[in-house]
């Protein structure tokens, strides 16, 4: 059977990409943030997911305001990189595992989650900068994704228990796939950040490494943290971390930390990520 | 299970937040034709379109000549405020080749200089910047004093 093997919560900040494409990643700028990711670059190469559930937000790419929906899960053979105004990134085109895609689709909608299909997508740097950021410059990615898009951009965008409740269902539909398959689910997105208005730039260290704790060991403290708290808190774009819930909603009721790293800043935001395995 | 939830409370704290526009439904309404405009310029065509006559491409959109104005201005802002949302409206100072860091901080009251300073120094702390009413009831205190 299929399993979850491990989870990842990652930052996917798009200057992180243009880093990578323009062959910046270890001038003094990017250099300590990249360097936080080498342990972690290593790890997934030894580790082999053959697939990688990868919970990411659509920045007004794929998705227009003509339809948007909560939950979305791709179920296509392949994915293009998103033009997102200054032309496609240069990396490989994404292979999906159409596979299990449909079968955990079918899953969540008879485990009362209703998920849009989507059969046609371009990805944007929600997706593809996570993938830059964990296996380098491939010329082909050497997992399969399974991407899930989540709403959070338009309120209400779901809440911090629906999404850990989201994870757990995803837990049960793979573990319910035949295949023999090393699987990990990364959540992306964060960590404190405000794109918009007098605001803007603020961040919260304090209260970003506080939600890194709530990540490991037995806690579920971090699924009952309303919208109005990642909004004061961690900024208007702070509210990206509820699809960190997901990720850990997979791994069940007690993690292990394998690796944490936290700096600020990259561009007009807070880049952590965390690297967990299922501890039961 | 989480408790059932008030709508209009929940409603109410997403705009206590100081110098912020959460992207409601409301706003989602609202904005609708600006940020439908601003996708277009995904595309190469529409880009080099909207670049040659900013205003004969805008002029095909539904949209009012205030938002109009506030695009020729780029003035962010005062999109927002009329329902823009900041992942739409990227696409336009994508189109003008200016970073997401510039952009964003042409909202604040910093140029862009002093704007990476402040990031590269831990960026806006949230002190003081939760709550509009916790800051209007702080400085009448003060005042009562």
């Amino acid at each position: 059977m299929a399993r979850i093997t491990a989870g990842v919560g990652s930052s996917h900040v798009p200057l992180l990409g243009v880093a990578v494409d323009q062959g910046k990643t270890r001038d003094d700028y990017f250099g300590p943030i990249f360097a936080g990711y080498d342990w972690t670059r290593e790890w997934v190469a030894n580790e082999k997911p053959d697939v990688v559930i990868l919970i990411f937000n659509d920045h007004a790419s794929a998705f227009d305001m003509k339809i948007v929906p909560t939950f979305a899960i791709g179920c296509a053979e392949h994915y293009k990189p998103a033009d997102e105004g200054w032309g496609p990134r240069k990396v490989p085109d994404v292979e999906g595992d159409a596979d299990l895609a449909w079968h955990i689709a079918q899953s969540l909608i008879l485990d009362d989650f209703d998920m849009t299909i989507i059969n046609e997508m371009d990805v944007d740097h929600g997706l593809t900068v996570p993938l830059s950021m964990m296996f380098g410059t491939p010329d082909k990615w050497p997992a399969k994704i399974v991407p899930i898009a989540v709403n959070v951009v338009t309120y209400p965008v779901p809440s911090g228990n629906r999404c850990w409740l989201l994870g757990e269902a995803i837990r049960r539909a793979v573990e319910s796939y035949p295949e023999d398959l090393n699987v990990q689910i990364w959540g992306t997105g964060g960590m404190s950040h405000q794109l918009q208005g007098p605001r803007a730039g603020l961040l919260n260290r304090e209260w970003d490494n506080t939600f890194l704790d709530l990540m490991v060991g037995e806690s579920d403290a971090a699924r009952w943290i309303p919208h109005i708290e990642y909004l004061r808190e961690t900024g208007s774009e702070g509210i990206e971390m509820v699809m960190w819930l997901i990720m850990r909603g997979a791994l069940g009721a007690k993690t292990r930390m394998l690796h944490r790293h936290y700096h600020i800043p990259c561009s007009n935001t807070a880049i952590g990520h965390i690297v967990l395995e299922p501890a039961e | 299970m989480s408790a059932p939830l008030d709508i209009h409370a929940y409603l109410e704290e997403l705009e206590d937040i100081p110098g912020t526009r959460v992207f409601t439904a409301a706003r989602a309404r609202r904005g609708y034709h600006i940020n439908q405009f601003a996708m277009s310029l995904m595309k190469p065509e529409n880009r080099a379109r909207f670049h040659a006559d900013e205003r004969a491409y805008m002029d095909e959109w539904p949209l009012t000549e205030i938002a109009k104005d506030a695009v020729s201005a780029r003035d962010y802002n005062h999109m927002i405020d009329l329902g823009g949302n900041i992942y739409f409206l990227s696409k336009i100072f994508s189109s003008d080749g200016i970073p997401f860091a510039e952009a964003v901080s042409s909202m604040t009251d910093m140029a862009f200089p002093e704007y990476r300073e402040m990031m590269m120094h831990g960026g806006r702390s949230p002190e003081g910047q939760r709550s509009i009413k916790a800051n209007l009831a702080a400085a009448a205190a003060k005042q009562g004093h």
